[in-house]
């Protein structure tokens, strides 16, 4: 068990409010994001939880009528200060979608692909082969890399998608319930992953798994009707809660 | 055994079955009538002769030469000036325009333009380019207008493509760092290729065979030469199979059906190129 002292915040989340219309979705949120940390998102359906998470990498700016207050702060910088340009943001954080959402390239360009139009430095192919061995993925496909992705398993497609934010190498990755569209075998194995991957990587993880989230993360944000209900070490909010609406979600007394 | 009325709804499903065959049969049955006594009538005219001469009064020293170069040009021009036209105009309403009042109001108007008679784009493009522009009855006349008819059809069929190109593909391209032109130019266009195509064809085809607009911006004369520049006067395959008809003599009659024959096989030709493209560019996505 790491001490939270230590850990510095690489993302600073303060007052968000998002709003789509009239519907406000995110109420007046603020939380830390430490770095080289799993933190979990939970919260029952609709709960803003996705929103939230997507509003960190400028993901809800192709959406119509999104209204957003509140600063988020990346290493000092705030992501909605104007003259900050999305496509910058989304370079230093990655993310990974709930369906896997392969290019129907081969598996090779599915991972080359970010890093080339970037124009990143240095050799793309070890930088494939690098986001692979990283994903868990490299021995089942280094010898059909010119395969097309869509061949590939349900398990096997997300683990690809996380090859793929990895290749960028951001210095968060946002997964929004990555394992809700795969089988318990392809979960343990994400699960697995995402241990390895915090060494280096910063991960926010959204989901409505609870067992996944008190497993994998060591910070847990609880969210319901877009408030933020509470923030804490995932120990502590799942033996300790506490506010009592924690208490009787993760007890699973409603929700 | 429950009574659940199943052999009533086997035999509802099979009724409907054989009503779907028999109108595709129909079709196809008048289709075969058509090609039939085209073929019969034609077929004794299609020789090089007729395919390597030019109009005349004499039905055995009249051919398709002129009408057919005539067609090449329109064709080929009237794709140079539609197909960017309109698939970047699709581009725009579907990836960039705002959804809105705007945006509404121009899709609503694409929609009706596509059902305007094309006599009318006919008399636009005689008013137009004909006489404003000053561009006479010159090949780039007869292909801005025939553009201004397919148009469109272009837009249309290409925005239903891009608008099936699932979101999912866009923000997994968007989360890597891609910009909004490389999202659409490696991810949306190839996605989207096969039916674009498709609706370039459709709309190619229509161009091919219309003939009304070009008879309004007079197109309908005698020509004995190929076009050798964009500016040159200029005649067609339907112009000339509609001269021919007009034609009281039962030879002019067959000398249409060899033309009809003709301009069969240039858009079997087109069409089967197009098909091959979209082989094609559906293996390499792979």
């Amino acid at each position: 068990m790491e001490t939270n002292e230590q850990k510095s915040t690489i993302l600073d989340i303060q007052n968000v409010s998002i709003s789509y219309g009239s519907e406000l979705a995110v109420r007046n949120v603020s939380m830390p994001i430490f770095e080289k940390t799993i933190t979990a998102i939970i919260g029952p359906s609709g709960c803003g939880k996705s929103t939230l998470l997507r509003s960190f990498n400028r993901m809800n700016d192709f959406i119509g009528n999104v209204e957003q207050s509140g600063n988020i702060i990346l290493s000092g910088q705030d992501l909605y200060e104007s003259g900050v340009d999305p496509v910058e943001v989304r370079l230093r954080i990655g993310m990974v979608f709930q369906k896997p959402n392969p290019f129907p390239k081969s598996i090779f360009r599915n991972v080359a692909w970010g890093p080339t139009i970037n124009g990143l430095s240095g050799n793309i192919e070890e930088r494939v082969v690098t986001a692979l061995k990283q994903a868990a993925l490299w021995d089942e496909v280094k010898d059909r890399l010119h395969d097309s992705a869509l061949n590939l398993s349900g398990g096997q497609q997300q683990r690809l998608c996380i090859a793929r934010a990895l290749a960028m190498k951001p210095e968060v990755i946002l997964m929004d319930e990555p394992c809700s569209a795969l089988d318990p075998v392809s979960t343990s194995r994400i699960e697995d992953l995402l241990f390895e991957l915090k060494r280096e990587y910063t991960i926010v993880i959204v989901t409505h798994n609870m067992q996944q989230a008190a497993r994998v993360s060591e910070y847990t944000a609880f969210l319901e009707n877009g408030v933020l209900v509470e923030f804490g070490d995932t120990d502590q909010v799942f033996t300790r809660p506490e506010n009592q609406r924690t208490e009787e979600y993760v007890t699973g007394r409603f929700g | 055994m429950k009574d659940n009325n199943l052999n009533g709804r086997h035999l509802l499903a099979k009724i409907f079955r054989w009503t779907c065959i028999a109108v595709t049969g129909f079709a196809v049955l008048i289709l075969g009538i058509l090609i039939y006594q085209v073929t019969v009538m034609g077929l004794p005219w299609l020789d090089m002769q007729f395919l390597d001469s030019f109009p005349s009064r004499f039905p055995e020293r009249a051919g398709i030469k002129s009408a057919f170069f005539g067609t090449l040009w329109l064709v080929s021009l009237t794709a140079l000036f539609a197909i960017p036209t309109g698939v970047l105009a699709a581009i725009y309403l579907e990836e960039y325009a705002k959804p809105g009042k705007v945006t509404r109001f121009i899709e609503l108007n694409i929609a009706n333009l596509a059902g305007v008679p094309s006599i009318v784009y006919g008399i636009l493009g005689l008013a137009l380019f004909v006489r404003f522009f000053h561009l006479e009855r010159s090949v780039v006349a007869g292909a801005l207008t025939m553009s201004l008819l397919i148009l469109p059809v272009i837009i249309i069929a290409s925005k239903e493509a891009i608008k099936a190109v699932p979101q999912s593909l866009r923000q997994a391209a968007y989360a890597v760092g891609a910009t909004p032109w490389q999202v659409i130019r490696h991810h949306v266009l190839p996605s989207a290729l096969p039916g674009v195509l498709t609706g370039v064809i459709l709309a190619l085809s229509r161009a091919i065979g219309e003939t009304a607009p070009l008879i309004m911006i007079g197109a309908l004369t005698y020509i004995a030469f190929i076009p050798e520049g964009p500016m040159d006067e200029f005649t067609a395959l339907p112009i000339q199979i509609f001269n021919w008809t007009a034609r009281p003599q039962l030879q002019f009659h067959e000398l249409a059906s060899a033309g009809i024959i003709v301009l069969l096989g240039v858009l079997l030709v087109m069409n089967s190129v197009a098909v091959y493209i979209r082989i094609r560019g559906g293996r390499s996505k792979m």
